[in-house]
């Protein structure tokens, strides 16, 4: 509403409330912020529904805006800035890299975090990053992971591939996630974010998280909840613990499939290798696997396809190739 | 994270039991918000006092999330236009300003309701460039708090400190800012629809 004429005056009830609802927002993203100011608003909240109304509407354009922080920094300055300073680069070797080093043991992550961090893990290789707040950041496979602070937020964006997210939960200090266009906030918890383009998987495995997508698409998302989120959808649904857990076994260097199609199989098996499986005829691709297999079991893979389906396997050079 | 479970995700979108209300409060972001540039052309038209048109839009917001709590509604767009229409014939009824009448339906107004939403990806390319002037349509102080805080991520003393005012000066200027983005990036038509 650019149009002056469209404002109620200043003392209008409706207007009172709009001023009450920013004030909230305003405290709650740059002031201290307790347990009992929440309690507060909550209570406010649910007094009544213009307050709700009002607060959602204010809040989801307020949303909207942290995406500034984002895009306003131009990507190239930061890390220029970063490796001039205190941060060195380390040749990529066989496991993850901490490209901006800089975590100081001990001390808030706060005061002592450089600018921003990069750790960048290769094909096969999983690692874990214990930042100095004491949250704890498992890497997977082929993924992409900057660290920094901004304000009173921690902030980490996946640039690529999936993390899980083990965090040291601070009110003041809100640990923040950018995957795309889209943003997880925890709210004391444990998640895994999985980064595949425009698409971003969140799942919750403790505790709570908010996810903002773009266009200001949002959920609190509970233990157990998994979220599949677009440019155009967020779709949110529960899935047992055991689920979950299962797709977190890369943990332990392991894939659990359950009734999972041959094409599936080789997707999720060919972020874990060089030597990458190709799936030559559909027949083939819906054949359905269940079981535990390393990261690394192409070889296990294969072998089950030849013996259980009596498909055709064939090494091409960096390529498996399997038909009928 | 096999296709077998993706499916299973869309299937579970659709429960016919009565919603929580974070998914009531989800689905009014997400479907009702979107629709407020529409919404307040409508209000415009249809109601004589420009004055009051804020607070019915906030009336319909209110009885559409009240509504949306037993069971939330598909499709929205007729259902919001729905309420709308009828919140403006109690309010008529009410306070004789107009005849009946004259409050024309939504259908009669070249509204389209079937009409399909812009492509999501072609807004979220837009997004940065309408963020940038959104800001820069704020009053100087507030956007220059909300710069600060949003932009270079200072928290409420730290601008206090930089603007060289009080702590309580700052809270107005971000909660004025808070506002005017609202109706900036809110009540802005999308790409599409607005003439430009």
């Amino acid at each position: 509403m650019t149009d002056s004429s469209d404002q109620a005056p200043m003392s209008s009830p409706v207007r009172i409330v709009a001023q009450t609802a920013a004030d909230w927002i305003q405290r709650r993203q740059f002031w201290n912020w307790s347990k009992v100011d929440q309690a507060e608003l909550d209570a406010w909240l649910a007094e009544n529904p213009l307050h709700l109304v009002t607060y959602l509407r204010l809040e989801a354009a307020w949303a909207r805006t942290e995406r500034l922080v984002a895009l306003n920094r131009p990507l190239s300055e930061t890390p220029r800035v970063a490796s001039e300073s205190r941060n060195r680069w380390f040749p990529v070797r066989a496991a993850a890299v901490l490209i901006a080093s800089g975590v100081a043991a001990g001390g808030l992550w706060f005061a002592q975090q450089p600018r921003e961090s990069t750790y960048i893990t290769p094909i096969g290789v999983h690692e874990t990053i214990s930042l100095a707040d004491g949250s704890q950041i498992e890497l997977n496979t082929d993924s992409a992971l900057r660290t920094r602070v901004d304000g009173n937020r921690r902030v980490a964006i996946l640039d690529r591939g999936e993390a899980l997210f083990k965090i040291k939960h601070d009110a003041a200090h809100p640990f923040v996630v950018i995957a795309g266009d889209h943003r997880v906030t925890d709210i004391g918890t444990q998640f895994m974010v999985r980064e595949q383009g425009a698409r971003v998987e969140v799942a919750v495995l403790e505790g709570s998280a908010r996810l903002d997508s773009v266009n200001a698409r949002s959920a609190t998302l509970k233990a157990g909840d998994m979220a599949v989120v677009s440019s155009h959808s967020l779709v949110v649904t529960k899935k047992p613990q055991r689920e979950i857990a299962n797709s977190l076994a890369w943990q332990r260097g392991m894939l659990v499939f359950s009734q999972t199609p041959l094409a599936d199989v080789a997707a999720e098996l060919n972020r874990y290798n060089t030597k990458k499986l190709v799936i030559a005829d559909a027949d083939a691709a819906r054949a359905r696997i269940g079981g535990t297999f390393p990261t690394s079991g192409v070889e296990e893979v294969t072998a089950a396809a030849r013996v259980l389906f009596g498909l055709h396997v064939e090494e091409r050079g960096n390529e498996i190739v399997i038909s009928r | 994270m096999a296709d077998q479970t993706e499916i299973s995700h869309e299937d579970g979108a659709h429960r016919p039991e009565a919603p929580g209300v974070n998914d009531v409060n989800a689905w009014f972001v997400r479907e009702v918000l979107p629709l407020e540039p529409l919404l307040m052309n409508y209000l415009r038209k249809q109601w004589p006092n420009q004055s009051e048109i804020e607070d019915l839009r906030q009336d319909v917001y209110v009885r559409v999330h009240e509504a949306a709590k037993k069971q939330i509604p598909q499709p929205t767009k007729p259902f919001v236009f729905r309420i709308a229409h009828n919140l403006l014939i109690d309010r008529i009824r009410r306070e004789h300003v107009v005849p009946i009448e004259a409050v024309a339906d939504f259908d009669d107004l070249g509204i389209s309701i079937d009409a399909p939403q812009p492509d999501r990806s072609v807004i979220a390319r837009d997004e940065l460039r309408r963020l940038q002037a959104a800001l820069d349509q704020l009053p100087p102080r507030a956007r220059e708090a909300v710069v600060l805080g949003r932009i270079e991520g200072l928290n409420g003393r730290e601008i206090a400190k930089r603007m060289g005012i009080g702590t309580a000066t700052v809270s107005a200027h971000l909660a004025n800012g808070i506002m005017a983005l609202a109706d900036i990036l809110t009540g802005e038509a999308p790409a599409q629809e607005r003439k430009s």
